[in-house]
């Protein structure tokens, strides 16, 4: 007896009685589709999150200056300390191979006038490659340049918030605004960035050469910068380019050991593990309620075959008459199930994929079908056969033939 | 023990325990059947006349005694192997025709070959030729509730001869069918026994139908009571 044989004698079965065989393995098509649509939507709200952490930067390192804790009196802010300066950030991109850029940053704010709009922002000052380490895009025009940040120009790249109150549709580019009576050429204007996670307005910014802003702006005669952003090569960098950073300048900064820094780098690499550690227990927990009604499947499926096997209990006996072993009705009765299961997963993992992205679209979610759960919920829906069908089985094969030839 | 018989039953006893009641259905028959012999067992209803056909079918062991089928000893073979026995030297023919419902004339005379793993052509070359000599080669698509009682029977005996058994072993073969199409599928069985010398056990409780057979054995409360030629059977 060859099992392909077998498998056609089962595939011949379950096609006589094609009605209840779509009835049987619609509960497997649910559960399947269930898990499926589910976990493929909880990734896609993973996604969601991260694509919101990265618009942040995850591979971006923010180096700030810092009163060390434990030192005598009142300490400063931040902005006050010195303790972070152009040659730390000069040090940093020679010597931390980690590190992909980095841009001294130097916080200002003033009041854009233009014509009879005026509009009060904030003014990140920085070099050429800030747009690159905060994975930013312009909208219009361009970014200044390097030589732009070495001739400290009056430049500035607006934020659209900023563009859009000011110059309302028309192009602000090629125009000029009047920042402190000092007239600042517009170069470009970035792309929106919309709310933080913290809940600010991002492109309620305007950018500058940091050293227009320390010396047009600000007018500093001791060149002092607010703090420093760097991006590592990739976001699996981040923490190795963190440790790195942080010995350069306890080394540069002669900190000795034990003592506590004068600086602090963050990253966004935590936050982003925490989002994801949530949305998966979401979609784990998803799946597991869809992986339920897929149980459910399987009891229908079992409940089936124990009425397919009274049923045909005549035949089993004919069969077991002319020869057939009792483990070649078994295998048969088993084969059916497996393969009502099979067809049941091959269907849920088609209905699952056409829901999942349907569902996504209209959530305005990425959408993404996950292979893995298909091929897992495939898997279980074809072990639910073998686990459902095995009892079924295993009483047709302990049928007697006397009994079973008698049974009308 | 001759070499050419196909049944040598020895002693046979056959004891069911049916909860507090012990049926005692066979009470030491010795039973023989040679090669190309085409035997009639009668018999009342609760002689044991089933028993001995559930026994010689080997779809049930012997409580006590032995029994050689084709020279081999099944008295103490496993159910596989019983079933492997009953695939290859036994064909049966039940009274019901007992064909599998909604599955073609020609699949279901291959079952048998299929359980014994007979590759694909050779299985549809044997199954057809099996059909021919039924007189139902014209059949072999169709499915078994669009033929007759007698044409249903004939397929039976088609798949029954399917594995060139040792031995076909009918029960009441013509019990649902009528006069003249009983005669037709007696006048198959005794052709096939004379013209192919195929050895034949037929169970049957009507004297006109045992009448085909060269011998009758007739069984009484498990014992056999009388055995003796057909016409000398008939007689009494």
């Amino acid at each position: 007896m060859k099992f392909r044989d077998i498998a056609h004698i089962a595939f011949r079965a379950l096609g006589k009685n094609k009605i209840q065989t779509l009835l049987t393995t619609l509960g497997i098509v649910i559960g399947v589709s269930a898990v499926i649509a589910m976990v493929s939507l909880g990734q896609g709200a993973s996604k969601l999150v991260q694509d919101q952490i990265a618009s942040m930067g995850t591979n971006v390192l923010q180096i700030m200056p810092m009163a060390p804790r434990g030192t005598s009196g009142a300490r400063g802010t931040s902005d006050q300390s010195v303790a972070l300066t152009e040659a730390d950030v000069e040090a940093i991109k020679d010597e931390v191979p980690t590190i992909a850029a980095i841009t001294p940053v130097v916080n200002s704010s003033a009041q854009f006038i233009s014509g009879n709009q005026n509009w009060q922002t904030r003014i990140e000052g920085a070099n050429e490659h800030y747009l690159e380490i905060r994975d930013w895009k312009l909208d219009q025009g361009s970014f200044f340049t390097d030589s732009d940040v070495r001739s400290s120009a009056r430049v500035v790249v607006l934020g659209k918030t900023v563009a859009l109150n000011l110059f309302g549709d028309s192009d602000p580019v090629g125009q000029t605004v009047r920042v402190r009576n000092m007239p600042f050429q517009i170069v470009g204007v970035l792309a929106a960035k919309g709310q933080s996670a913290l809940g600010t307005d991002q492109d309620d910014v305007a950018m500058s050469p940091y050293t227009t802003v320390q010396r047009k702006l600000q007018g500093q005669t001791i060149l002092s910068i607010s703090r420093a952003s760097a991006s590592a090569v990739s976001a699996d960098a981040t923490s190795l380019a963190q440790a790195q950073i942080t010995d350069l300048l306890r080394q540069r900064h002669k900190i000795r050991q034990g003592q506590p820094d004068d600086f602090r780098v963050n990253n966004l690499t935590d936050v982003a593990d925490a989002a994801q550690q949530t949305t998966l227990v979401m979609t784990l927990l998803l799946g597991s309620i869809a992986a339920v009604s897929l149980i459910v499947g399987g009891i229908g499926i079992m409940n089936i075959m124990l009425v397919s096997v009274t049923e045909r209990t005549r035949e089993i006996g004919i069969r077991m008459a002319i020869g057939s072993r009792g483990s070649y009705i078994r295998l048969q009765f088993l084969t059916e199930s497996v393969m009502l299961c099979a067809f049941g997963g091959v269907v849920g993992v088609l209905f699952g994929a056409v829901l999942s992205v349907v569902v996504a679209r209209l959530l305005g979610w990425p959408s993404l079908i996950s292979v893995q759960a298909a091929a897992i919920a495939f898997s279980f829906a074809a072990a639910t056969g073998i686990f459902f069908g095995y009892y079924p089985a295993g009483k047709a094969a302990s049928l007697d033939p006397i009994e079973a030839l008698r049974y009308e | 023990m001759s070499a050419d018989s196909v049944i040598l039953i020895e002693d046979a006893h056959k004891i069911y325990n049916t909860g507090e009641v012990e049926v005692h259905a066979l009470r030491g028959v010795t039973f023989k059947v040679s090669k190309g012999e085409f035997v009639g067992i009668m018999g009342p209803s609760g002689s044991g006349k089933s028993t001995m056909m559930n026994v010689i079918g080997c779809l049930d062991r012997l409580t006590q005694g032995r029994y050689l089928l084709d020279g081999i000893d099944v008295s103490t073979m496993t159910k596989d192997q019983l079933a492997d026995i009953r695939n290859r030297k036994i064909g049966f023919v039940f009274q019901s025709f007992n064909l599998i419902p909604r599955t073609s004339v020609l699949e279901n005379v291959e079952l048998p070959m299929v359980y014994a793993g007979v590759p694909i052509a050779e299985r549809h070359r044997r199954a057809r030729q099996a059909l021919a000599s039924v007189g139902l080669a014209d059949k072999e698509r169709s499915l078994p509730n669009q033929l007759s009682g007698g044409q249903q029977q004939r397929v039976a005996l088609a798949r029954a001869l399917a594995n060139e058994p040792s031995l076909i072993l009918a029960d009441e073969p013509t019990g649902a069918l009528d006069t003249k199409t009983s005669e037709e599928v007696m006048a198959i069985f005794q052709r096939l026994n004379r013209n192919s010398g195929i050895t034949i056990v037929l169970i049957t409780h009507e004297p006109d139908i045992a009448a085909y057979a060269d011998r009758v054995v007739r069984f009484r409360d498990g014992q056999i009571c009388d055995e003796d030629v057909v016409e000398e059977a008939l007689a009494l």
